[in-house]
């Protein structure tokens, strides 16, 4: 069985994030870029399949500018077998993403889809369960745990909700979206970079996967959130009472 | 909005709690100082812990010539500075008298904090003529005892000056009140796309001036140098009240003695730094560490040749930990994994590169990294691939002494040696202790500059009397410098001359004599007790 595992390309996020000036979106240039963590925890969790001998390759897929290239590097040094970079330069929103995701399970044929259950950037949290809708597979989603049966071709998926735990049991191809506490990435190693220098990353656009990139959406602007005002000491419990009350409103 | 800023919360809180650039604060303890959480509820069992080493104040005789505190001079003080600024209150001097180490405790009953070089020299030259001594306290994170009392001197911090005064962004020089915390000045630089041209673990409650009265060094000296070439200009208040305004922002100005030299270092024994100038380096976008195993030492050291010629322009820091610190590392520290493949090394290396150009920058890393590890100079490594990675490599790094402090009683030695014969010492050291102590190894290998710690469950006088002066001696044979970065303070102010001749030591005191006659600012420190005599 193959693995698809989805790698982004967003900002670190450790970064400050900057909102342009003309609010047109935040600032990217000189920002150091680095891959999804959620999408770093789908990758870990596909090898770790990989190497308990449920699967024989992980191809990780990275959708956006030339830079992508940098992120797939960084999945193939982490221990994926190979890679493929949609070359597209204007924005991807989920809707297309899914779709272009579509075409390429279409021919890589894999039995597994995995991807972050969101990234950081746009936090749109979308395009796992449209990718899972438009092939018809069954999907886990913010899974914490993942357990195949290889035999009876099944996938048992563990999802963190509001309150517990939800087991989900499901056939085989699938999606499966990841949540943080899934699994601990590896760190690329020394020979494990070297490897990943000899391993092949395939470029298509999406013209070659007959996959039109539009969108309904539009972004008006971005701003940034308000300031935090800074607080005041109240000199007495009489003048904390007189402000919950008049000023905050809340007793 | 929200959810995005609930998701990097989340990722925060997880497994990058530990982030160096996000969470400063939860990485307090460095090889030079520290950030304790001072809340007044924590201090209760904080102090119940506390087991002081007073051999250093058994032997010293507080100086008879210095008056003791009454009510005039505090309300004399008060007038200066306003009640608020006068402590007398009982937890606040506790901490204050006491340095985060739990080594050293004063029985000082005021605090002042003046909020002007003008107060600071009011203050001074009244304590001057009342020959009432002082100690200038920063943020109070050194490691040699040099920013807390000895007996019953005046406490002065100058904390409330915390004003950025002037920043040029052409030239990149700073000029700023001695009371900012560096972490502060950090984000402010960063706001600019600047940095500090320092970078230590106590950034978040260490102050500038104090990193300039003790010349701190830190991470990323082997870059940047230390703060005699970076201080363009300060501004100190001598004992007397006379205030030297030297706060000039030149690169260049032959005009006669340099004098700001002698504040950088002395420790607050020559005055008291009020204001300081400091050339900033513009803030580079790519940054990329390595963590690296070596088989033994010497691969370490050839690997620093090798990276000087190979990184040289991009390389920013290069530091080492042995496999005893490591160790301790993984045991005492919360969230801490090791970075490579289970197997035994014995030296890690971490190696730092500052540059413009990512992929470049990359490369020229990567490539080396290969070719050492074919060269064999490496036995493995890892390149973090974000500044998560990055930081959860130098929590290793900058946790070690943390988890030192975790350990047990710790003795500290912070020593300049030549690269070459550094670590014989720890090896000698861990002969002569054998299993009665853990003798551990780690520093900055790029400055020559050994950080050799000695664990033990509690303080105990035999093994310090196996420790001392062995370590001085040794280090003095070697032409090596007993107090690398962390100063004199009270811990080796009478070790001076194991690393400056007699006639050097001689000139310190009559220059010591000459700024400061009645000897009122920090006394004890610095300068042996026998040679600093007053009538």
């Amino acid at each position: 069985m193959k693995i698809m595992v989805a790698v982004k390309r967003v900002i670190d996020y450790a970064v400050k994030i900057r909102v342009k000036p003309d609010k047109t979106g935040v600032e990217t240039q000189n920002v150091k870029m680095s891959m999804n963590p959620f999408c770093e925890i789908a990758l870990e969790e596909a090898l770790r399949i990989k190497e308990a001998g449920m699967a024989s390759e992980v191809v990780a897929v990275s959708m956006g500018p030339a830079q992508c290239v940098d992120t797939l590097r960084t999945g193939l040094a982490m221990g994926a077998d190979r890679a493929i970079h949609v070359d597209a330069t204007g924005p991807l929103y989920p809707l297309s993403v899914a779709k272009l995701f579509k075409a390429l399970v279409e021919l890589e044929k894999p039995g597994l889809l995995i991807l972050g259950k969101q990234a950081i950037d746009d936090d749109c949290n979308q395009t796992g369960q449209m990718v899972a809708g438009l092939l018809g597979w069954p999907q886990g989603t913010f899974a914490s745990k993942v357990v195949l049966d290889k035999e009876k071709q099944l996938a048992t998926v563990d999802r963190e909700v509001d309150g517990g735990l939800e087991t989900l049991c499901m056939d085989l191809p699938a999606v499966i979206t990841t949540d943080l506490r899934l699994n601990q990435p590896r760190y690329a190693t020394l020979p494990n970079i070297m490897k990943a220098k000899s391993k092949v990353i395939k470029k298509y656009t999406p013209q070659e996967l007959n996959v039109e990139i539009k969108s309904d959406l539009e972004v008006l602007q971005v701003t940034e959130p308000p300031k935090r005002k800074a607080g005041v000491i109240v000199s007495s419990v009489d003048e904390l009472i007189d402000k919950l009350k008049n000023e905050a409103h809340v007793i | 909005m929200q959810k995005w800023r609930a998701t990097r919360r989340l990722l925060l809180n997880s497994y990058s709690s530990k982030s160096r650039f996000d969470h400063p604060r939860s990485n307090p303890i460095s090889d030079h100082s520290t950030t304790i959480s001072r809340s007044s509820s924590g201090f209760e069992s904080w102090t119940s812990r506390i087991h002081y080493r007073h051999f250093a104040t058994a032997m010293i005789q507080r100086n008879p010539l210095f008056s003791t505190l009454n009510s005039d001079d505090i309300n004399y003080f008060k007038g200066i500075l306003g009640e608020k600024n006068v402590i007398e209150d009982e937890d606040t001097l506790l901490f204050a008298n006491t340095d985060w180490m739990r080594k050293y405790k004063g029985s000082s009953k005021l605090l002042l904090q003046p909020r002007t070089t003008q107060e600071v020299s009011e203050v001074l030259k009244y304590c001057n003529s009342r020959r009432l001594a002082v100690v200038p306290q920063g943020g109070n994170t050194g490691v040699v005892g040099g920013s807390v009392p000895v007996f019953d001197e005046v406490i002065i911090n100058v904390g409330s000056m915390k004003q950025v005064i002037s920043f040029d962004k052409v030239s990149g020089v700073l000029v700023c009140e001695a009371g900012c915390i560096l972490e502060n000045l950090v984000s402010f630089l960063d706001n600019q796309g600047f940095i500090m041209p320092l970078d230590l673990g106590a950034k978040g409650s260490c102050q500038i001036g104090g990193n300039v009265s003790t010349n701190a060094g830190g991470l990323r000296l082997v870059r940047y140098g230390s703060l005699h070439g970076t201080v363009l200009g300060i501004e100190a208040v001598l004992a007397n009240g006379d205030v030297l305004d030297m706060l000039g922002t030149l690169r260049k100005d032959n005009t006669g003695y340099d004098l700001k030299h002698l504040f950088i270092g002395s420790e607050g024994s020559l005055g008291i730094v009020t204001k300081v100038s400091i050339l900033t380096p513009p803030k580079l976008s790519s940054v990329n560490l390595a963590f690296l195993a070596c088989k033994d030492y010497s691969s370490c050291q050839k690997l620093l040749f090798e990276a000087k010629r190979r990184l040289g322009e991009i390389l920013s820091a290069f530091e080492f930990l042995d496999n005893e610190s490591l160790n301790l590392a993984l045991n005492h520290l919360e969230g801490v994994r090791n970075p490579l493949p289970p197997a035994m090394h014995n030296f890690y290396v971490l190696i730092e590169t500052t540059g413009s150009d990512e992929t470049y920058d990359k490369e020229k890393l990567e490539a080396f990294l290969l070719r050492s590890m074919e060269g064999g100079l490496i036995s493995d490594g890892v390149i973090a691939q974000d500044i998560n990675q990055a930081s959860s490599f130098w929590r290793i790094r900058e946790g070690v002494p943390e988890a030192l402090m975790k350990a047990g009683a710790v003795y500290k030695y912070d020593l300049s040696l030549p690269v070459e014969t550094m670590y014989n010492l720890v090896a000698e050291m861990r002969t002569k202790l054998g299993n009665s102590a853990k003798v551990i190894g780690f520093g900055h290998l790029g400055d020559g500059n050994l950080h050799l710690n000695i664990s033990t469950p509690q303080y105990d006088d035999a093994i310090l009397a196996q420790i001392e002066p062995f370590v001085y001696e040794w280090t003095s044979k070697h032409r090596g410098s007993i107090s690398a970065e962390h100063g004199l303070g009270l811990m080796k102010a009478n070790m001076i001359f194991y690393s400056k001749s007699r006639e050097t030591v001689q000139l310190m005191a009559s220059i010591k004599k000459l700024m400061d006659p009645n000897g009122i600012l920090n006394p004890y420190k610095v300068l042996p007790h026998s040679i600093v005599s007053y009538s």
